[in-house]
C-alpha cells in the first residue's frame, strides 16, 4: 500500500536525533566552526557512547514478503535530524566514519569484532585520483605475512582523529579496477603519517586529513574482502562493482545530510520571515504570492522532492531491491538542492543571512561539500545516465 | 501507536489496473494523439475507451448505477499518470466526468447526487465538468470574479469561466462563484438560460476541446448550491490530478528520447555518448522521480484522510516548473526534428505548459 509518511516507530528515532541535534549540536555549532582544528569535541564523547550502545538494525529484510522500514531508513532520519543540528559535528562523532560502514558491509566477523566499534575513516582520494576512483595509485604488496602499503591519500574525513583508516590501494595497477582492494590500517601503525589537516570553507569542525603511507606494514588478514583478482573480465568487473556497491547504501545517507542542512536553513528563514510579517502560508497561487513567498515555496518543494527520493532509495535498500540508480538520483538531487536552498536562504534574509548573527551563512558554507563528497553531482549524473540509457562506462565516459 | 509503514508497493488491484491502463496508453492513445491534436477535436472512440475503465462509476452509489466504492484519490492519480503517458489531452478530456462526479460525491447532498449523477452512470463518455478557471492573469481561486447573487429563491450567476475541457459536450457544470460572504459551488445545466459556451483554442490540449463559459444572469435554484463545498479540497485534489498528468507526460518524453539519442549520430558516435546530452536525460529521470513521489505523497495523504494542502501545493509547484523543463529539453534533444510535427515532442511541449495554468481541472 502506497504510503509516504514516516511510521510512528521511526518517528521516535527521528525525535531522539532531533533532541540531540537541538540540545547538543546547535549550541556548539558556532564555537567549533571558529575553533576549526581540535581533537574530538568533548561534547561528542557521550554521544558516541550512546550510539555505540544502540542496537544495530538489520540491513535487508532477510526473507519473507513483508515490507520493511529498517536500518537504512532509520539512518536517513537520524542523519537528517543530526545534520539539522550541525553536519560537521555529526561527521565528528567517533565511530560514525565511512570506514565503519565499509567494515560492517564487507568485513569478516573478526574484523567486525575488532574494528567495528572503533572509529574508522575511509581513504580513497589521492592527489591524482578523485572521482575516478579506479585510478588509485597507492600500492599494496604482499611480503610474507604482511601487506606493505605505499602512497598518498588526501581529503580523508576523520583522518586525524580516527582509530583506523580503510585505505584503497591497488595490487597491480596494470590490472585496473579489479586489482583495487581496501585495507584496514590502525591509525598508529608505523609507516602511516599525518601530513596535514586541511583548512576549509565549511565543515570546519570535521578533520579532513592528508595521509602518507611509507612502507606501511599491516598483517595479511587486514584486507577487506578477498585478495583474489578475477581472471576473467566479467569477474573483475564484478569485484569492483562489489566495492562500489557500498556507495548504494552510503549515498542516501550523504543525501540525508543535505536534507538536514536545507531544513535548518528553511526553518531559520521562515522564523525571520514571520518576525517581519511574511506569512508564506500556501494560501495564494504561486504567482499571486510575493517574490519571497514564492522563492520559499520553491525551495521547500525542492527539499520535499529530495527528501522523498532519499527515503525511497533507503527503503529499497531495506527491502533488498537493487537501488544503485535511485541512490545516485537522490544524491544528485539532494546535493544540488542543499546548496541551492542554503545559498538562497542567505540571499532571502539579507544581512541577517550573510552576517554571523544567524547560522544561515555557515549552512551555506557547509552545504557545498555535500554536492562533492561521496561522488560529485557530475558523477551521480553519469551513473544515472548510464542506467537510464543502458550505456557502459566505455560508451558514456 | 501503530501507523502504516513507508511503502511504495502497489496493491494487487492497483497493479492489474495499471497494466491495462498502460496498455491502452501505449497501444492506442499515443498512436492517435497526433491526429486528434491536428484536428483539434477529441476522438470519440478514445473518450469511450478511457470511460470504459469506469473510473467515474467507482465512487458513485450503487443505487445510482455506480459501484459504491470508497473515494480513492490515490487510485485516480495512478490512473491519470498512466493514461497521460499515452496522451494528456484525451486523459484530461475523458476524465472530466470523473472530476465532476468526485466533486458531487465530496460536496453534494444525496438529493443532488441523485439529481445529477444518474445520467453519468455510463461506461461511455457522458460529459460534465468543474468550471473554476477565469481568463485573468491574476486569477486567484479564492477570489473569483464570477459572482453568485442571492435572490429570494436561489442565486443569479454572472461571470466568465475558462479552460473548461469538453464543455461543448457537457450536460452540466459545477461552477465556482463568489457569494457575498464566501466562495461557493453550483450545479448549472449546460442548457441553462444565460449560459453560453464558446470554444477557445489554446497552445496545447487541443484535442481536449477547451472552452469558455459565459454566464449572464444565470438563475440557479438554492437546492443546486453544493452544501459541503470545500475550495481547498477541490484545489488540492486537482493539483494532484494535474501533477499526475505532468508525471505521465514527462515519462513519455523521456522514454521517447532515450532510443533516439542512442541512435542519432554526430561526430561519428551516438549523441547519448556525450555528457551534455546524457546529463539532460539523467536530469529528466531525476526530476520525474521527485515529481512522482511528491504527487504520490499528496495523493496517499488525501487517501488516508490526512491534511494534504501543503503537499499538493508544493507538488504542483515542482511539477509545473520541472515538467516544462523536461518538455523543452525533450525538443532540445531532438534538435530540429523536435520542432517539426512529425514527432510528438512539440505536442508534449505545448501540452505540458498547461500544468502551470490549469486550476481545478482534474479532481482525483
Amino acid at each position: 500500500m502506497i504510503n509516504l509518511e514516516i511510521p510512528a516507530k521511526l518517528q521516535q528515532v527521528q525525535q531522539m536525533a532531533q533532541q540531540l541535534a537541538a540540545g547538543v549540536f546547535r549550541p556548539i555549532a558556532r564555537k567549533y566552526d571558529a575553533i576549526e582544528h581540535c581533537d574530538t569535541p568533548e561534547e561528542l564523547k557521550p554521544v558516541a557512547q550512546m550510539m555505540a550502545a544502540m542496537p544495530r538494525g538489520s540491513g535487508g529484510k532477510g526473507g519473507g514478503d513483508e515490507i520493511k522500514n529498517g536500518s537504512n531508513m532509520t539512518g536517513i532520519l537520524a542523519v537528517e535530524a543530526m545534520c539539522w543540528g550541525d553536519v560537521g559535528l555529526m561527521l565528528s562523532i567517533p565511530g560514525s566514519g565511512l570506514g565503519n560502514a565499509a567494515v560492517m558491509a564487507v568485513g569478516t566477523p573478526e574484523q567486525k569484532e575488532k574494528y567495528g566499534k572503533l572509529y574508522c575513516a575511509m581513504a580513497i582520494t589521492e592527489p591524482g585520483a578523485g572521482s575516478d576512483s579506479a585510478a588509485v595509485s597507492t600500492t599494496a604488496e604482499l611480503d610474507g605475512d604482511e601487506w606493505v602499503l605505499n602512497g598518498e591519500k588526501i581529503y580523508c574525513t576523520a583522518g586525524q582523529r580516527c582509530d583506523a583508516v580503510v585505505v584503497w590501494a591497488t595490487l597491480d595497477k596494470s590490472l585496473g579496477k579489479a586489482a583495487i582492494k581496501s585495507f584496514i590500517v590502525p591509525r598508529d601503525n608505523p609507516g602511516l603519517q599525518l601530513v596535514r589537516v586541511e583548512d576549509k570553507m565549511g565543515l570546519r569542525v570535521s578533520d579532513t586529513a592528508a595521509l602518507s603511507f611509507n612502507n606501511c606494514r599491516i598483517p595479511k588478514d587486514h584486507i577487506l574482502g578477498s585478495a583474489e583478482i578475477g581472471d576473467t573480465e566479467e569477474a573483475r568487473k564484478k569485484a569492483f562493482g562489489g566495492v562500489m556497491q557500498t556507495f548504494d547504501n552510503t549515498r542516501p545517507q550523504v543525501a540525508a545530510m543535505a536534507l538536514g542542512v536545507a531544513r535548518a536553513a528553511l526553518e531559520i528563514t521562515r522564523e525571520i520571515f514571520e518576525k517581519e510579517g511574511v506569512g508564506a502560508d500556501f494560501s495564494k497561487q504561486p504567482y499571486n504570492s510575493t517574490a519571497r513567498e514564492l522563492e520559499l515555496y520553491r525551495l521547500e518543494a525542492d527539499l520535499e522532492a529530495a527528501r522523498l527520493m532519499t527515503l525511497k532509495a533507503a527503503w529499497m535498500a531495506d527491502n533488498d531491491q537493487p537501488n544503485s540508480k535511485e541512490a545516485s538520483m537522490c544524491k544528485a538531487k539532494a546535493g544540488r538542492m542543499g546548496n541551492d536552498v542554503t545559498l538562497k536562504c542567505v540571499a532571502l534574509c539579507g544581512e541577517l543571512g550573510y552576517s554571523e548573527r544567524t547560522l544561515l551563512e555557515k549552512l551555506a558554507r557547509d552545504s557545498k561539500i555535500i554536492d562533492i563528497f561521496e561522488g560529485t553531482q557530475q558523477i551521480q549524473q553519469l551513473i544515472v545516465a548510464r542506467h537510464l540509457l543502458g550505456l557502459s562506462s566505455k560508451e558514456l565516459k | 501507536m501503530s501507523t502504516p509503514l513507508f511503502d511504495l508497493t502497489l496493491t494487487e488491484e492497483q497493479r492489474i489496473t495499471r497494466e491495462s491502463m498502460r496498455r491502452l496508453a501505449r497501444d492506442t492513445l499515443s498512436n492517435q494523439a497526433r491526429a486528434a491534436d491536428d484536428a483539434a477535436a477529441a476522438d470519440a472512440g478514445l473518450l469511450d475507451a478511457i470511460s470504459g475503465f469506469g473510473l467515474a462509476l467507482m465512487p458513485m452509489p450503487e443505487a445510482l448505477g455506480g459501484v459504491g466504492m470508497p473515494r480513492s484519490p490515490l487510485s485516480n492519480a495512478l490512473a491519470v499518470e498512466d493514461l497521460a503517458q499515452g496522451d494528456m489531452s484525451h486523459t484530461l478530456a475523458a476524465l472530466q466526468p470523473l472530476s465532476a462526479v468526485n466533486a458531487l460525491m465530496d460536496f453534494a447532498d444525496e438529493q443532488q447526487q441523485e439529481r445529477w449523477l444518474t445520467a453519468l452512470a455510463s461506461e461511455t463518455f457522458v460529459g460534465a465538468a468543474v468550471a473554476l478557471n477565469e481568463p485573468r492573469a491574476t486569477f486567484e481561486p479564492t477570489m473569483p470574479a464570477t459572482t453568485a447573487r442571492k435572490e429570494s429563491d436561489g442565486y443569479t450567476l454572472n461571470g466568465v469561466k475558462s479552460l473548461v475541457p469538453m464543455a461543448g459536450q457537457c450536460q452540466w457544470f459545477v461552477v465556482i462563484a463568489a457569494t457575498e460572504s464566501e466562495v461557493a459551488a453550483f450545479v448549472v445545466p449546460a442548457d441553462a438560460p444565460g449560459l453560453t459556451i464558446a470554444a477557445e483554442a489554446c497552445m496545447g490540449l487541443r484535442s481536449a476541446n477547451t472552452a469558455t463559459l459565459t454566464l449572464e444572469n444565470v438563475r440557479v435554484p438554492a437546492h443546486d448550491r453544493l452544501p459541503h463545498f470545500d475550495l481547498d479540497r477541490l484545489l488540492g485534489l486537482s493539483r494532484i490530478g494535474q501533477c499526475a498528468m505532468a508525471v505521465g507526460c514527462c515519462q513519455a518524453v523521456m522514454e521517447y528520447a532515450i532510443p533516439y539519442v542512442k541512435e542519432r549520430k554526430a561526430f561519428g558516435e551516438p549523441i547519448a555518448w556525450r555528457q551534455s546530452v546524457a546529463f539532460m536525460v539523467a536530469n529528466m529521470g531525476i526530476e520525474i522521480e521527485g515529481m512522482r513521489l511528491m504527487m504520490l505523497r499528496a495523493a496517499s495523504r488525501a487517501e488516508q484522510g490526512l491534511d494534504f494542502h501543503r503537499e499538493a501545493y508544493l507538488a504542483q509547484l515542482q511539477c509545473m516548473e520541472k515538467a516544462m523543463e523536461i518538455g523543452t529539453n525533450g525538443i532540445q534533444l531532438f534538435g530540429g526534428a523536435g520542432f517539426v510535427r512529425d514527432y510528438p515532442l512539440e505536442m508534449w511541449y505545448r501540452n505540458l505548459r498547461s500544468i502551470a495554468v490549469l486550476h481545478g481541472s482534474l479532481m482525483v
